[in-house]
């Protein structure tokens, strides 16, 4: 170990279209399910993009009624995952409040509620707009909300960057508690923007599948028929903690936050660098961050959303950054089992990371039809893969619109 | 509309906007000091009074509404 603390996962939360909890999301991912389906509301009607990850929850089942209605729906599955992670973690027990803290970000935030307000605005006029409008819109207010039920005192942030959001608050946690900031950090991302305008703004960019027949298998990363990415709604948490903090009150480790990575391409707004130069760098700064060695990579939980350049983009950067030792990487694509969570995905496949090196299993990639030669990686689909090693190094890569890269490197205790 | 009406209507709205369970509200009750109403969710109560009963409670009386009892009155001599 270093002169640098060491950071361990001793919560988690989880509420995905696949499940409302960790196990059974965990579960639904091994029995290779799809979360994805029909979208039937009256507004998708005319959209190109009709298929999504939906959760059908009621919300206020298990959040009190008077706070949910102060939040987005966003902040309301940000709050259900947080909650569940701090439960889990036993926050309650032994933690200073002055030394707790959050890093929690969205994506896009309360766009859902922009619009419902917008329309009062326009039919109803400026007087009847929701007082709560700001607090439920604003891109912090997930951070913000989560820092209240706590009663977090140590700083609460919101890193944004698109797709790459949780991962970057993952990171950001991490920081918190290396720089002494914190011992211990609720840290993740949430996102639910599926609604008219989110959809029709993403297929106008060309970046959504229009599998609109075949909704379980419409988002298939690393397939040849892949056409885009399927929107799905959801958010994780995870709590981090200082090594010797969880151990002294005895909490249970999951897994180390080995280290990360985080790297701009400065190529494109929207499109991933070919080259995936920016990607590679990443990767290489989470290993060495980590103290580890290139070969010492195992598996890798893939950005793979589904797009045909992307998903190629991502391999050529396993390429670069790890040469002929890329073969031996075992790389998974939850995204085919949940579709694309934006803001979530870092937090929920980070995750599913942890879950994958604990229970020594990577569950395959589901939808993998004619796997794309293009890809050239190892792509673990048709059957799970075991983990036979004793100590497991694994990555999860996260990247967002705006070139954003984000590496997260976890290790098994 | 009697006061009893508008006390059951009244009711309703904090329940549905504050989380104030109706056993609790009574005539001399006090927004802030007793029913835990804050200044944003007393926005919410007057604009959910102002639909439902049809009237417009201007934001100079609505610092003058301290009790549940002054909410009804106003609203009873506005209607």
């Amino acid at each position: 170990m270093g002169a640098q603390p060491k950071v361990v996962i001793t919560g988690v939360g989880l509420v995905t279209p696949l499940g409302h909890d960790v196990p059974t999301t965990w579960q639904a991912v091994l029995d290779g399910k799809s979360g994805v389906k029909a979208l039937t509301q009256d507004w998708a009607d005319d959209l190109s993009s009709k298929v999504a990850g939906q959760i059908n929850l009621e919300i206020t089942s298990v959040l009190d009624k008077t706070a949910a209605r102060r939040m987005d729906r966003s902040t309301q599955l940000a709050m259900i995952a947080a909650k569940q992670a701090v439960s889990d973690a036993d926050v309650a027990n032994n933690v200073d409040s002055e030394r707790l803290g959050v890093a929690f970000g969205t994506g896009i935030g309360g766009l859902s509620t922009v619009m419902e307000q917008m329309q009062i605005l326009n039919e109803r006029g400026p007087d009847r707009v929701n007082p709560l409008t700001v607090p439920m819109i604003m891109p912090n207010a997930a951070a913000a909300m989560i820092e209240l039920e706590i009663g977090a005192k140590a700083g609460a942030h919101a890193p944004v960057s698109a797709c790459a959001t949780s991962a970057e608050a993952i990171a950001w946690g991490t920081s918190m508690i290396r720089d002494g900031r914190a011992d211990v950090v609720v840290v993740g991302g949430t996102e639910a923007v599926i609604n008219r305008l989110a959809m029709a703004a993403f297929s106008a960019m060309r970046a959504m599948s229009t599998r609109n027949d075949d909704p379980q298998t419409a988002s298939r990363p690393y397939d040849l028929g892949r056409d885009g990415f399927v929107m799905s709604e959801g958010a994780g948490a995870l709590v981090l903690e200082r090594y010797e903090h969880a151990l002294a009150r005895k909490a249970h480790i999951y897994a180390e936050v080995a280290g990360f990575g985080m790297t701009s391409d400065a190529h494109h707004i929207a499109a991933p660098d070919p080259e995936g130069a920016g990607a590679a760098r990443a990767m290489l700064a989470a290993v060495k961050d980590a103290d580890a060695n290139l070969t010492d990579v195992m598996h890798l939980n893939a950005h793979a959303t589904s797009t045909p350049l992307g998903d190629i983009a991502e391999g050529a950067a396993v390429r670069r950054a790890f040469g002929s030792h890329t073969d031996s990487i075992a790389v998974t694509a939850p995204k085919s089992s949940i579709g694309h969570t934006l803001g979530g995905a870092g937090a929920i496949e980070s995750i599913l990371t942890v879950l994958s090196m604990v229970n020594k299993i990577i569950p395959a990639t589901i939808n993998v039809i004619d796997l794309d030669p293009k890809v050239n990686l190892d792509v673990v689909h048709g059957d799970h893969r075991s983990l036979t090693k004793g100590s497991i190094l694994a990555l999860n890569n996260s990247f967002g619109f705006g070139g954003h890269n984000v590496c997260v490197a976890l290790r098994t205790i | 509309m009697t006061t009893e009406e508008v006390m059951k209507e009244m009711a309703a709205i904090l329940d549905e906007v504050a989380g104030v369970s109706a056993d609790q509200v009574a005539m001399g009750k006090s927004f802030v000091d007793d029913l835990d109403v804050d200044s944003l969710s007393m926005v919410e109560v007057v604009m959910a009074a102002e639909d439902k009963f049809g009237v417009k409670i201007p934001d100079e009386e609505v610092k003058n509404l301290r009790t549940v009892g002054d909410a009804v009155n106003f609203i009873i001599k506005s209607s």
